[in-house]
């Protein structure tokens, strides 16, 4: 055994890369409480002090500090880069300054050079000029696009396409740095290399996956000469708990030097940590405070990691979000849990360095986790606004004991799997469109199969489903396809070696499509079967509008009539998509998230028959509309919780807000009913929720005085932001949402 | 004397109907726990500060029956944990005793604990067993000064006495309520009448001081009431904490 692993449990994970086995074989699961935990450092508050201040300047700014359009970003583009020079723990930047962002062209030189304008900098002639002769990601997928897709995107039944900029949702195994070292890790793959290179079938796919690993190689090797420049040599495992952070943290940071992705998850590290810090405590290498100022400056540098984007982007994924979320907690096969010290301190730097959107906390709940620790999360969510909750009991089944979050909600299992992620198809458009035979009600144009409209009603709800399904079945059909180009572009063009390196060689695909508009659809479903809806038409013809009569059931009301709607929608529409085939046998996922695109999406679509305006947002992911849900949190849970998550694997994603008065009168009351709605809510099956507690009255202030609230974390769909880095149109949608209130 | 009542019992289905102001189902202020919380429609009292001045009229609200009830409590089970359960509160929940009989016994009978939020200003031939029906009551002591009880509910305050009897013979488990409104009943003289007053009933298990707010103001305008307590502000929470402080729970 290598020196470094002295004291570790050994096992097959010796002999080759099992990073799960590792921890399982060696973590110490933590029943206690938060006792132990040690506050900031005076480093940590020096550090902290300085990034609040560029932070401030950041704001300031517009929102983006400093661009260096100078050089294209790649693992060694940039020297070492620190917080205060000298006073870094853990070290490592994106560039060679705090917030400072480079530019990322091979997603797309498009856009690349819009923002490079938009911040009033230039792109160099060099840097430009080579992209006469280099094709983008972004151009492959415009030379492989059709008529039709062009259409059904810009017309807004498919938004948000990662087709211009980096695709993300790829989650390296970054721990795989710290166990083994980079120098096992090129072995390991020049080893695959081999293999894959020598088989009796060259097929396109061999010979694609020998060049990947092959620049995978080149990109480990970069990987070490990185760590060289700050100091470290990484070829050997990590030797404790401050160099498993530091190996860990390098690895990650390659990915976010290279790639400009939608979202950019760390993983599942804080147990793994863990392991080396039980070693070093029980060995006196370090202490509670060191280790805990380890993990608080590890979190820094998550804080000040930044991607150059367009307004345009801005838009859609509000809050200048990086995803780097965290899984923490859970339950192994063995029925151990996997809390641990170490998940504490990761939640105590929101105590230490004070609420913040970014890392995205995610607390992987079961029925199974300590009830201190229980306590603690929910006392976290009450005091910060800065964690989500995922089911780990409904995701264990099927992505096993060691599975992490890509983006938001979507599990993917640690080092073996990848994801092709893109886009959500707008529900209630299509929902409009099959109303009115194929005719966009926003602009007139003929899109998709064509027929009659429907007559002048009240409409039939037998005849709504059937067309709402015509056109579902169309818009499947190209959302699959259009998928396909993507990632296979994106592979071909823009190969994230950096991340991919830290994962099988081989490894399994999901493909991950989305809804929006969800409770629109099934709320004006339900006012068609429900109450009568007659259609009004513009002067061509055209249905515009609806007159909606009498009462109808509204999702979010626990009312099994409209919720069985909501239900039936998304089983159709993965049923759709599974229809049609995948690019490299991805499997086929669905999610009801929308991240803060529910207000772009709600802009490109016309009135509903459910009483929603023209233009106005949705409500976000698989909450119910805005104020809708009537009776109470319990309800508005229990409707969301009943869309199954196998259906929707790519997660359901509901978003909460209440009043801490609602929660109970005293602190203790408060925690002890934030963990009996969690464990409500998960017991029915649901799958994820974010948790703010705080009064509208806060947020409507914060709109009108932003400078009064610097740090004011709130969670949106899935991630969190700081309210102050949302445009006025997503602040006021974020306001408009139900706030559960005590009557 | 008071009539027999039917007990509700698995399988059986009764006709009865209630009627609801509205439900709540998410209710952390209404006795321990999670709970739904069901408002019952109709209330004989007209205080001054009510919160729910549209629960007054016996014949608004909706109609309820048990199978809504039982279903919605249902729905909230995973929820409830050791603590929690049903709340029926109002309006005054004691108008609808005999409804309530029915709705708490199958409630119990599925392992899910009641609690009535009453405020002793109605009784009838069914409160006894409303009282014995239910896990715990949250009675609402409006003021511990007939005179000024009065003035407070527009009601007399012996049916406040009959209530506390009947919870002392059955030895109901308590919380008491008492609503601190500014120059109403926020000295320490009130408080410590208050404490007087709660000496003489047996199983307080917790006196819960609650604060008077204005929040509930414009539903008063909407439903064309005039708001006698106009221009009173909020309790303060700073002086509440200082009250709460005199406070004496009395010993069982």
């Amino acid at each position: 055994m290598r020196k470094e692993w002295e004291g570790f449990v050994p096992g097959r994970w010796t002999e080759q890369i099992d990073v799960e086995e590792f921890i399982n074989l060696n973590y110490h699961p933590y029943d206690g409480d938060d006792s132990f935990l040690a506050g900031p450092t005076e480093r940590t508050k020096e550090c902290y002090a300085r990034v609040q201040e560029l932070l401030v300047e950041e704001r300031k700014a517009g929102g983006t500090l400093k661009v260096d359009a100078s050089r294209i970003m790649r693992v060694n583009a940039f020297g070492p880069g620190y917080i205060v020079p000298g006073k870094d723990v853990i070290v490592g930047l994106q560039t060679d300054e705090p917030l400072k962002r480079g530019i990322c062209p091979f997603g797309g030189i498009k856009m690349v050079r819009e923002e490079v304008a938009e911040y009033g900098e230039k792109l160099p002639e060099e840097i430009d000029r080579m992209f006469d002769y280099i094709t983008t990601h972004n151009d492959g997928v415009f030379k492989a696009y059709s008529k039709e897709m062009k259409q059904v995107r810009h017309l807004g039944y498919i938004t948000g396409l990662p087709d211009a900029y980096g695709r993300g949702r790829i989650i390296g195994d970054y721990r795989r740095a710290a166990l083994y070292g980079i120098d096992y890790l090129i072995a390991e793959k020049q080893k695959d290399h081999e293999m894959i290179a020598s088989r009796h079938v060259m097929n396109e796919e061999n010979i694609r996956t020998a060049e990947e690993v092959f620049n995978q190689i080149k990109s480990l090797k970069e990987i070490k000469k990185m760590a060289e420049a700050y100091g470290y040599d990484i070829s050997g495992p990590a030797k404790d708990v401050k160099e498993a952070i530091q190996w860990t943290y390098f690895a990650y940071l390659a990915g976010i030097k290279e790639e400009n992705g939608a979202a950019m998850s760390m993983g599942r590290t804080s147990t793994f940590i863990d392991i080396y810090a039980e070693r070093d405590l029980a060995n006196g290498v370090y202490t509670e405070e060191e280790i805990q100022e380890f993990v608080d400056d590890f979190i820094l540098k998550q804080r000040v990691a930044r991607h150059l984007r367009t307004n345009e982007y801005n838009e859609l994924f509000g809050g200048d979000p990086m995803w780097i979320t965290e899984g923490i907690g859970g339950v192994g096969l063995d029925g151990r849990h996997k809390v641990t010290k170490n998940s504490y301190r990761v939640l105590q730097t929101l105590y230490n360095l004070g609420p913040a959107p970014e890392p995205n906390l995610t607390v992987l709940w079961s029925k199974d986790l300590p009830e201190p620790f229980k306590k603690f999360c929910a006392q976290v969510s009450i005091d910060t606004d800065s964690i989500q909750y995922e089911n780990d009991d409904k995701m264990r089944p099927s992505y096993g004991e060691d599975y992490s979050i890509a983006c938001c909600v979507s599990a993917i299992q640690m080092g073996q799997q990848m994801q092709f992620f893109g886009a959500r198809c707008n529900l209630a458009k299509i929902l409009l469109l099959g109303l009115n035979g194929g005719i966009d009600e926003r602009t007139g144009e003929h899109v998709g199969p064509q027929m009659e409209p429907v007559g002048d009603g009240p409409i039939d709800y037998e005849d709504a489903w059937k067309r709402f399904n015509i056109y579902l079945e169309w818009l499947c059909e190209l959302y699959v396809n259009i998928m396909n180009i993507i990632h296979f572009m994106h592979d071909k063009y823009d190969f994230e070696a950096a991340q991919m390196a830290f994962l099988n060689s081989e490894v399994k695909r999901l493909m991950a499509f989305g809804v929006a508009g969800f409770s629109v659809a099934a709320d004006s479903l339900s006012a068609i079967k429900y109450a009568k809806v007659y259609p009004i038409r513009d002067e061509n013809g055209v249905i515009v509008d609806y007159r909606t009569e009498g009462d109808f059931p509204k999702y979010g009301n626990d009312d099994d009539r409209v919720d069985e709607i909501a239900v039936a929608i998304s089983e159709r529409t993965i049923e759709e998509l599974r229809k049609h085939p995948t690019y490299r046998n991805s499997v086929h996922t669905l999610s009801v998230l929308t991240i803060t695109s529910n207000v772009m999406y709600g802009k490109k679509t016309g009135n509903t028959p459910d009483g929603r305006r023209a233009g106005t947002p949705f409500a976000p992911g698989a909450n119910p509309m805005h104020e809708r849900d009537s009776h109470g949190a319990v309800a508005s849970l229990n409707s969301v919780s009943k869309i199954d998550w196998n259906t929707c694997q790519d997660g359901v994603s509901n978003t909460f807000s209440i009043t801490p008065e609602a929660l109970g009168k005293e602190r203790g009351e408060r925690i002890e009913t934030m963990v009996g709605l969690l464990n409500g809510y998960f017991d029915r099956g649901a799958h994820h929720l974010n948790v703010n507690v705080l009064n509208r009255s806060l947020l409507e202030d914060a709109y009108e005085n932003p400078e009064k609230y610097p740090s004011l974390t709130v969670r949106v769909s899935g991630y969190a932001v700081r309210f102050n880095a949302l445009s006025k149109n997503h602040q006021k949608e974020v306001i408009a949402r139900t706030f559960h209130q005590s009557k | 004397m008071r009539a027999p009542y039917i007990v509700f019992r698995k399988g059986e289905r009764t006709e009865m109907k209630g009627r609801l102001h509205s439900i709540e189902t998410f209710g952390a202020v209404d006795g321990p726990g999670i709970r739904t919380v069901f408002f019952m429609q109709g209330c004989p009292a007209r205080c001054l500060y009510c919160h729910n001045p549209d629960s007054w009229k016996c014949d608004g609200g909706r109609e309820t029956d048990l199978e809504e009830i039982l279903y919605r409590a249902e729905r909230g089970r995973p929820y409830y944990g050791d603590k929690g359960g049903v709340t029926f509160s109002g309006g005054e929940p004691l108008m609808q005793g005999q409804f309530l009989i029915e709705a708490m016994t199958a409630l119990k009978e599925r392992g899910i604990q009641s609690a009535l939020d009453i405020s002793g200003t109605y009784v009838d031939e069914y409160t006894r067993d409303a009282l014995a029906a239910c896990d715990l009551v949250l009675l609402d002591i409006k003021h511990p000064d007939p005179e000024r009880f009065e003035i407070i509910t527009g009601c007399k305050q012996d049916t406040l006495f009959e209530v506390i009897d009947m919870m002392n013979e059955l030895e109901k488990p308590c919380w008491i309520r008492h609503v601190v409104v500014p120059d109403i009943n926020d000295t320490e003289e009130d408080i410590e009448a208050l404490n007087q007053f709660i000496s003489k009933i047996r199983n307080i298990q917790k006196v819960e001081l609650l604060a008077y707010h204005t929040m509930a103001v414009n539903k008063y305008g909407k439903l064309g009431i005039v708001y006698r307590l106009k221009g009173v502000p909020p309790m303060d929470k700073g002086r509440l904490d200082e009250l709460k402080k005199l406070v004496r729970v009395p010993e069982k």
